[in-house]
């Protein structure tokens, strides 16, 4: 009876991940189904499968970049016992509520060839950022990384510090505190905060409109598309996979909710 | 269209029209919108805070929506619902007169519905963790609902509501995508970040970076303002 | 022969003022005294948990904490084990993990293992080896906690109220198991309690606290026992 009860706990835990990750592309898997059936013909999946790749490709690494930079920031600030902590908070949480035109704006004048910084960087680095994916990725990861950082901060300061006190009992480094202690008794909020971060990358528009220029083909995101297909037959396949994205996004709150209480 | 500052004072002050314009709706719009996010939003805070009805899990997680969504869905959806037919459209020709699309209205219900779920949700937060002694003692004074409400729990969970305002504030100033899809980009009638998009690509630079840096100054002011007053973190 | 630990402390915290002075051999020595008398603050002070304003702190001879010369050794290089009232382990793995994590002296994932497997049989913990803390009654925690404590082969061991949170049956199981396993293993161990009984069953010496300060020492009256200690578990194997 016991060892039943044990190996069904150990399952749990160690296959929890593959069970998740199995149901999300299920998931997905199914709303693809559903919206490619929906849609009706093939063409219209046709011209929805740009602007949905070009997002992926935004999305995808905007997250991962978020989120590792977004923890590390959080970790920093919980952590950290520094003058001047708050104000780089607040200066790392202004993409929150800056007009994302802004935020394109700046990233415009830093980024852009043109510009005496632009210029600067493009020729150390020999690649444009403007008008092509990656100045979207750079601004998704602008506007995502405000929600990856608070966050992290939060669910890292919630974590009991005297946990933390015993590891150090038992020999273990700083690091090795920080990686198998604390950020895995964190990793409800910062699974929350990513999520967040990741719905607010899927549906960036402002910036993402000023930096990458809505180049059919290249730059233009499920955001940006679904205006230019206001008045054509495939906005309802849009229509279904930004619902799609809609769910990304109540999950992700849901979750938040849940890490708090 | 009223301005909250009349035009000869401004033009006096040598400001020019293309900031103080898009300023002033900029300003008067999200005023109106913080006033109608505070009140709705502060109630079902306290509603979600205190309440124990099922399906509050899904009301919260559906009036947070807007924080996640992209603002063109909820752009798109407002212009389908308030200008397309609908049972919408017509109770805003019956109230209006005409359908709020492309209106200066229209601006304000964006902006509310955008706003929206940081107020309530820095509300519930502040009011969830109001200490519940406070309310006990005073039911046990003979207090009713109504005025332990307004008398103890909100004024002791000022700082994260006031705090909700003032962040519904900023992001109702600082909407860009919701807006321009329900209003258009009419030039000279619109509000500082749709100015700001349209003086980036008219091609006026130096009209792009003053409106930028007075933006830029109002989200950090704001941002300084809600970390001071709100320890309490909605996330 | 060099005391096991040496402290000469003062800390001023609020309007709290600690100033204490005493030594320790081997065996179990307890701090004992009323809540808020200091106790706990100077087991922080010699875990290197937090930090004394003026003194020395000094484990098997080597100083480990010198306010004079600004010398404060981090807790992890202190070979310590601790105990803590709450047990504290690492509620996201399983409990030969936690024992295994505190095993320094050996590596490779399979000898640490082993060392934890053993310490967890001493203190009767081996049925339980793959749960997590969660489902474990307080009781278990703290077998595991102890075996924790000494898997890492530590100069001192430190323990914190380690029984206050159990109910009385239990609490007086695990006294006797806490005063065996310590005593044979020959690591010298610093108990704090509040309970008059628990520090005459398990301490050799008890140093009496109140209000930040020593009171007293004495030593307890004992039958003597001829049993010579026998180290960590390893040890034996090999003969």
């Amino acid at each position: 009876m016991k060892r039943r009860r044990d190996i069904a706990q150990t399952l749990a835990g160690r296959h929890k991940a593959a069970v998740l990750v199995v149901t999300v592309l299920v998931g997905v898997g199914l709303g693809f189904g559903v919206a490619h059936l929906m849609a009706g013909s093939i063409a219209y999946w046709g011209v929805v499968s740009g602007p949905f790749l070009i997002t992926l490709r935004v999305a995808i690494p905007a997250t991962l970049i978020a989120g590792i930079t977004g923890v590390a920031s959080g970790y920093v600030l919980a952590k950290g016992r520094f003058p001047g902590r708050n104000v780089l908070e607040t200066l790392g949480s202004l993409p929150i509520i800056l007009p994302p035109t802004v935020i394109g704006f700046y990233l415009l004048e830093v980024l852009s060839p043109g510009t005496r910084v632009g210029g600067f960087l493009t020729r150390v680095v020999g690649h444009v950022f403007v008008y092509n994916v990656y100045g979207c990725i750079i601004a998704a990861t602008v506007a995502a990384f405000p929600f990856c950082m608070r966050a992290a901060r939060t669910a890292i300061e919630g974590v009991d510090p005297l946990v933390e006190q015993a590891a150090r009992t038992i020999g273990l480094p700083n690091w090795r505190v920080a990686l198998l202690v604390t950020l895995p008794l964190a990793r409800r909020g910062i699974a929350a905060g990513l999520t967040i971060g990741c719905a607010r990358a899927l549906g960036e528009y402002g910036a993402t409109l000023m930096v990458g220029g809505d180049i059919d083909g290249k730059t233009r995101t499920m955001s940006l598309a679904i205006l230019d297909s206001f008045t054509t037959p495939e906005r309802n396949t849009m229509l279904l996979i930004l619902v799609l994205m809609a769910i990304t996004a109540m999950t992700g709150v849901g979750l938040l909710g849940r890490s708090r209480a | 269209m009223t301005a909250l500052i009349p035009h000869s004072w401004l033009n006096w002050l040598g400001i020019p029209p293309w900031i103080w314009n898009p300023l002033s709706i900029s300003l008067h719009a999200a005023l109106e919108a913080t006033v109608v996010v505070a009140i709705v939003g502060i109630a079902l805070g306290y509603l979600l805070a205190k309440g124990h009805f099922p399906g509050r899990g899904v009301i919260e997680t559906v009036c947070s929506l807007p924080m996640a969504l992209p603002p063109t869905v909820v752009g798109y959806f407002l212009l389908t619902r308030m200008g397309g037919p609908g049972p919408i459209r017509d109770a805003e020709v019956h109230l209006f007169g005409h359908p709020l699309t492309f209106t200066f209205t229209g601006i304000v219900v964006a902006q509310i519905i955008e706003s929206f779920p940081y107020c309530m949700r820095f509300s519930r937060t502040a009011i969830s963790v109001v200490d519940p002694r406070f309310e006990q003692a005073a039911r046990a004074m003979g207090l009713s609902r109504w005025r332990i409400a307004l008398l103890v729990t909100l004024p002791l969970a000022r700082r994260g509501i006031v705090a909700g305002v003032v962040m519904a504030f900023g992001r109702a100033l600082g909407d860009f995508g919701a807006t321009m899809i329900v209003s258009g980009s009419v030039p000279m009638a619109t509000t500082m970040p749709i100015a700001l998009y349209n003086a980036v690509f008219y091609g006026s630079h130096e009209q792009a970076m003053v409106l930028a840096l007075v933006q830029l100054g109002v989200a950090f002011v704001i941002l300084l303002g809600v970390s001071r007053l709100g320890k309490v973190r909605p996330w | 022969m060099t005391a096991a630990l040496e402290v000469t402390v003062t800390r001023h915290i609020g309007e709290f003022d600690l100033d204490v002075a005493f030594a320790v051999e081997s065996g179990i020595s307890v701090l004992f005294g009323p809540s808020g008398a200091g106790k706990s603050l100077t087991l922080a002070l010699i875990a290197g948990l937090a930090r004394p304003d003026t003194g020395t702190i000094a484990i098997n001879g080597d100083v480990v904490t010198d306010c004079a010369h600004r010398l404060h050794v981090s807790t992890q290089e202190r070979r310590i084990g601790m105990v803590f009232q709450d047990g504290l382990l690492l509620p996201h793995r399983s409990v030969l993990d936690n024992v295994a994590l505190a095993v320094r002296q050996a590596s490779g994932r399979r000898a640490r293992r082993a060392i934890a497997r053993s310490w967890l049989e001493r203190v009767g913990a081996e049925g339980f080896a793959d749960r997590r803390p969660g489902s474990l009654s307080g009781g278990q925690r703290q077998r595991v906690a102890l075996a924790r404590a000494l898997a890492g082969d530590p100069s001192l061991v430190l323990l914190d109220e380690p029984l206050s949170a159990l109910d009385s049956p239990v609490r007086r199981e695990l006294r006797a198991l806490i005063r065996e396993v310590i005593i044979s293993s020959g690591v010298p161990a610093l108990l704090v309690t509040h309970d008059a009984e628990e520090a005459e069953e398990l301490g050799d010496v008890v140093i009496s606290f109140a209000d930040g300060r020593v009171t007293g020492q004495r030593i307890v009256e004992r039958p003597v026992r001829p049993e010579p200690p026998q180290g960590p578990p390893g040890s034996t194997e090999s003969a």
